[in-house]
């Protein structure tokens, strides 16, 4: 009994580790060819992952903006803290709120998007007659899909940061009676360029990892409509943890 | 050339192919048949580069291919074509782009060149006009000739063969057939048909050789295909059930 468990603990040990392995080994692979890419290829991606994600991004931070400022609103004018609402709202855009729900909404569209293409290319073998004719998979595939998952999601940000931002300047305005220009105000006393920067830098990183994440389990996708879909859904939830985990640490690196 | 040299290959435990020696002569149609999961398109596979096996050698033109590096490799496949079982087309592009993949790859002809040559490719294989149809329109049938035109545009000295036949009627079996010939005739390749239809074998082969088991049990011209006194390869042949075949088969399956 106690020898079967601990052979099961030793197997999802060595599976886990020949993951990793295979993990670095792609993105080693990836970064060694990132100098060379495809343009014509980067730029349908960074169309295809990025310019048609904006309006759900959009969305997604316009009322998280909204109901973030009704919610410290409320408190902050019991305080009479009035005039701090816009500069907490950027600020929290800027560092947090913008690149982290962006890179989780890129997760869900984009990353799930990356591996049921690659997945079902892989299934239906079409990986192997790319490799048959003689292409890179990871120089066909993966380099313009990291590519533009890492330039195009710091330009999301930079609309997330903005529509999210104008989204509670509407809330406090136009529902908690927080005039126009205290609003403003207080985003000029408070908030920073390093705020935005800061966000800017993290999105490059969750960029990277949803990218990587989305080929790396599309391109070893298990076999059959099934395991595409089960990598699919692995590719989604991995890269939020990852963005979460990845975001603690920037944020120390970046703002400590 | 094409040489095989002591093959083995494991996966998961399990012995797919044993001690395979088998040498394909340039300009020849070789078949190799066997039945389902008895390590055919394992073969095609590492002869292409796709799989490495566990011991043994493959030389390819007197090159052995086994140690390469995949960048290595890709120069060696830049000499070969490979139809696939399911076709494997990009779905996300026309035929004409299928058709024209490797060319834009590879070569630096310029749009209407490249144009030029998908259109004589398509026409050999009988689809011409088809460039601008996607792979979702067309039938099994179609696909596997698409694939032919892909895998040939290029020029390859080698092309391998995935079960061309598979799933089509005899009428278009006949076809692909047909097409692996002339393919043949017309560039002078050497093929390597891996299938499990003896009347496709028959009508292409100039030699073939039978995998059972992990090994091959017989190899020779079709008509000392056909003389031969292995009961296992008449069974393959007649299609009919053969006892102490039945019985061998159970009893691999148990060990």
């Amino acid at each position: 009994m106690l020898v079967r468990y601990l052979e099961k603990i030793g197997h999802s040990m060595i599976a886990g580790f020949e993951n990793c392995g295979r993990v670095m080994m792609l993105v080693w692979d990836t970064y060694k060819l990132l100098s060379k890419p495809n343009i014509k290829h980067v730029l349908y991606q960074m169309s295809h992952l990025g310019v048609d994600s904006l309006p759900i991004v959009m969305l997604t931070i316009l009322f998280t903006g909204m109901v973030m400022t009704v919610q410290i609103s409320h408190e902050f004018i019991k305080y009479g803290a009035q005039s701090s609402v816009g500069g907490v709202i950027a600020i929290a855009m800027g560092r947090e709120l913008a690149p982290v729900l962006t890179g989780v909404v890129a997760a869900g569209r984009v990353g799930a998007a990356i591996t049921a293409e690659i997945g079902s290319m892989k299934v239906t073998e079409q990986i192997d007659a790319l490799r048959v004719m003689a292409i890179n998979p990871v120089a066909y595939l993966v380099v313009p899909r990291v590519l533009a998952c890492m330039l195009m999601l710091p330009v999301l940000v930079i609309f997330a940061d903005v529509i999210g931002t104008i989204g509670g300047y509407l809330v406090a305005t136009l529902h908690s009676g927080i005039g126009s220009f205290t609003f403003i105000q207080s985003i000029k006393v408070f908030a920073v360029i390093n705020d935005v920067i800061g966000g800017l830098i993290k999105s490059v990183a969750f960029g990277g990892i949803i990218a990587m994440v989305g080929c790396y389990k599309g391109l070893n996708a298990p076999d059959g409509a099934e395991g595409v879909g089960k990598a699919t859904t692995g590719s989604v939830v991995s890269s939020i943890i990852l963005i979460f985990i990845s975001n603690y640490f920037l944020s120390l690196l970046l703002y400590r | 050339m094409i040489k095989l040299s002591n093959i083995n290959m494991n996966y998961k435990g399990k012995q797919i192919l044993e001690d395979i020696n088998l040498e394909i002569k340039t300009g020849e149609i070789m078949v190799i048949i066997g039945p389902s999961g008895s390590g055919k398109s394992t073969l095609l596979r590492l002869i292409v580069g796709l799989l490495k096996p566990t011991s043994g050698e493959i030389y390819i033109d007197g090159q052995e291919i086994t140690q390469l590096s995949e960048t290595e490799l890709n120069q060696i496949r830049l000499r070969m074509g490979m139809v696939f079982q399911y076709s494997a087309l990009f779905d996300s592009m026309t035929v004409g782009d299928n058709v024209a993949f490797g060319l834009r790859q590879h070569t630096k002809m310029t749009e209407d060149e490249i144009a030029k040559v998908v259109s004589r490719k398509l026409r050999m294989v009988g689809l011409f006009g088809k460039e601008d149809t996607m792979p979702n329109e067309l039938s099994g049938g179609m696909k596997k000739r698409v694939s032919l035109a892909r895998a040939i545009a290029v020029n390859p000295e080698i092309v391998l063969y995935d079960e061309p036949t598979a799933g089509l009627d005899p009428i278009m079996s006949g076809k692909i057939d047909r097409l692996i010939t002339s393919t043949r005739r017309i560039m002078g390749v050497t093929s390597v048909v891996v299938t499990h239809h003896m009347s496709s074998a028959f009508n292409i082969a100039d030699r073939i050789a039978m995998i059972y088991g992990g090994k091959i049990i017989e190899l020779g011209t079709v008509e000392e295909f056909k003389q031969s006194k292995n009961p296992i390869v008449q069974q393959f042949i007649h299609g009919e059930k053969t006892p102490g075949l039945l019985a061998r088969r159970r009893g691999k399956t148990e060990c």
